[in-house]
């Protein structure tokens, strides 16, 4: 019982923070959980890492003009998958353009706007929120937002699923079947920088591709049928954000400062705990 | 007196075994200023299985994905039997199909997706769908891969079950790129065996390319023989003789038979048993084959055989 009482402290679910941010991350980690296996699979985790870095300067932006970072993180993240269909980002030539000179820039702007951001406002720890991530920060308004981004998501995803799924197992099978790549990498594309921007605002920008990648590729290894390996990725990321965010109000008892850790650090370390745990599962499961 | 209407004619009408699945005349496809191919023509029958044999860089793929309609055509017609609801339904099996050991996709799924992977929506499962696919999983004697991950099968399985996946919109022609490259020599037989059943079972027309003739050869109802964008086609030995490939690669080829295997001889530096043997050496497509090399068989290709180990 003491273990219990240790673990969920008193306080904790009457706490409209922590409410919120359940709910925000359990959106988070649904919508990621299908995005993330398929992104795995067609092997685009890149993508997924290049809309992250633009993302930061979405966010960035929005706390120079005071709006909400979830509207700076999504329009930069679309604004991202645009500029990959458009550069050809999917080709391994492209990729590498895009990482050394778009990404560089992205980057070094939101540098700019968050120096401007601390020097002009009173507003401290801009950098973190957009970098890092704070699930505790976000407003009890963002959520309707919140779910509006991930139900788009979700539905767009769920309309191409299977021709989504038959161009990422083998481009030739869906070109056989007259299906034309554009119209379905685009709908995915866009559910990708959506899920980008979602994750951003939970666990931050540079964090963001670990809840979408670590989930479904540990997925990956437990699961056999696609189906499956959604609903592992997505059990996986509602128990790493719940635990996570238990973890970060228990830690505001912890030093150095007793401020409370950051909740992305949970998140992540537990992400990658399940995936060793998966990887190591999934082989003796194999083996047998 | 051969009239549409004509009741009482001797010859009775042709059977549905006799439909083509497959009309292509005088094909003409042109890719980056190249011809590819140039004015090829010939038919597959329903029920019937088509080798379309040549070296690499015959325009052997060129041809397949011009009949698919991924390819512009410069001129002439493609014609492909209507199949099921009236589509217009090619089954079609890819050169190296890479499939990732870690894909979560069972055999099952990846044969499902061959019937419906053109659908919105998510999938529902449902039992006559699972009847179905295992019936074709049946069909290509793939029943106990049904739930095994595609990525973790041999090339062998994985080729049975990519035939399914073509196999499951219920194709009136199906087509193969190579698919017996990369086999083992068992694997090869047991492939080439499984594709005749099918042709003459489910009433397909089968259309495969190879570069090596022989595993089809108690199987193939016709060869299609491409050589530099042109072909011979008709019955295998009507196509595979000296006479016929010396004029169609238009300078001197052999045709040896032993022990009820073929090996075809091409004079020239990059013959196909050198393709077999090294497939770096092998003609480019846009390289005019036959006008640029004289002299006689290579040392190589009259001393290798046919590729088979």
């Amino acid at each position: 019982m003491s273990v219990l009482h240790a673990i969920f402290q008193p306080g904790l679910f009457s706490n409209s923070s922590v409410q919120d941010a359940a709910v925000l991350g359990a959106v988070v980690a649904l919508v990621c959980a299908p995005v993330g296996v398929f992104t795995v699979v067609r092997g685009q985790s890149f993508a997924g890492h290049a809309f992250a870095d633009v993302t930061a300067t979405g966010g960035s932006a929005a706390f120079l003009l005071g709006v909400s970072p979830l509207l700076g993180f999504v329009v930069m993240a679309l604004a991202g998958a645009s500029a990959t269909e458009l550069l050809g980002a999917e080709r391994q030539r492209g990729r590498d353009l895009v990482t050394g000179v778009v990404l560089g820039a992205g980057l070094g702007l939101s540098a700019l706007l968050l120096y401007l951001t601390t020097t002009t406002q009173s507003t401290t720890g801009a950098a973190v929120t957009v970098l890092f991530g704070s699930i505790f920060a976000v407003s009890t308004s963002t959520l309707p937002l919140v779910i509006g981004f991930g139900a788009s998501a979700l539905f767009l995803v769920g309309l191409v699923y299977r021709p989504l799924l038959l161009s990422s197992i083998n481009p030739d099978l869906a070109s056989a079947q007259g299906l034309g790549r554009r119209v379905v990498g685009l709908a995915y594309m866009v559910a990708l920088a959506l899920s980008v921007a979602l994750s951003a605002l939970t666990i931050g920008a540079i964090l963001s591709t670990a809840l979408l990648i670590g989930p479904a590729a540990a997925a990956l290894r437990l699961a056999k049928s696609p189906g499956r390996a959604i609903a592992w990725a997505a059990l996986i990321g509602v128990a790493a954000t719940w635990a996570g965010i238990v973890l970060a109000y228990d830690s505001y008892n912890w030093p150095p400062a007793q401020q409370g850790w950051p909740v992305s650090f949970f998140v992540v370390s537990l992400v990658l705990a399940a995936y060793l745990l998966a990887q190591l599962t999934g082989r003796r499961a194999r083996r047998a | 007196m051969t009239t549409s209407g004509e009741p009482a004619s001797s010859q009775a009408p042709a059977p549905s075994g006799e439909a083509l699945a497959l009309e292509v005349e005088d094909l003409w496809v042109r890719l980056g200023g190249h011809e590819i191919l140039r004015g090829v023509s010939f038919s597959v029958a329903a029920g019937s299985l088509t080798g379309l044999i040549g070296e690499n860089g015959a325009g052997k793929t060129t041809l397949l994905r011009a009949v698919l309609g991924l390819l512009p055509i410069s001129s002439g017609e493609v014609r492909v039997a209507r199949g099921h609801l009236g589509r217009r339904s090619i089954g079609y099996v890819p050169q190296k199909v890479v499939l990732d050991p870690d894909l979560p996709v069972r055999a099952r799924d990846l044969v499902e997706l061959g019937a419906d992977g053109r659908r919105l929506g998510i999938p529902m499962r449902s039992n006559a769908k699972r009847v179905f696919v295992d019936q074709l999983l049946q069909a290509v004697d793939a029943s106990h891969l049904a739930d095994a991950r595609v990525g973790a099968l041999s090339g062998g399985e994985q080729q049975r079950v990519l035939i399914a996946h073509a196999l499951a919109s219920l194709p009136r022609l199906l087509l193969l790129d190579e698919p017996l490259a990369s086999l083992d020599p068992r694997s090869t037989q047991e492939t080439a065996d499984l594709l005749g059943r099918i042709a003459s079972e489910r009433k397909v027309g089968v259309l495969l390319s190879t570069h090596d003739i022989n595993p089809l050869l108690p199987v193939m109802d016709r060869v299609v023989y491409l050589a530099a964008g042109r072909a011979v086609s008709g019955r295998t030995e009507e196509v595979v003789r000296s006479d016929v490939l010396s004029a169609l690669y238009r300078h001197h080829v052999d045709v040896f038979h032993a022990h009820g295997r073929v090996l075809v001889s091409v004079g020239e530096e990059q013959s196909e048993q050198g393709c077999e043997l090294d497939p770096d050496d092998c003609t480019d497509p846009e390289k005019p084959s036959g006008e640029n090399v004289a002299g006689g068989p290579s040392p190589a290709a009259a001393v290798a055989g046919p590729g088979q180990q």
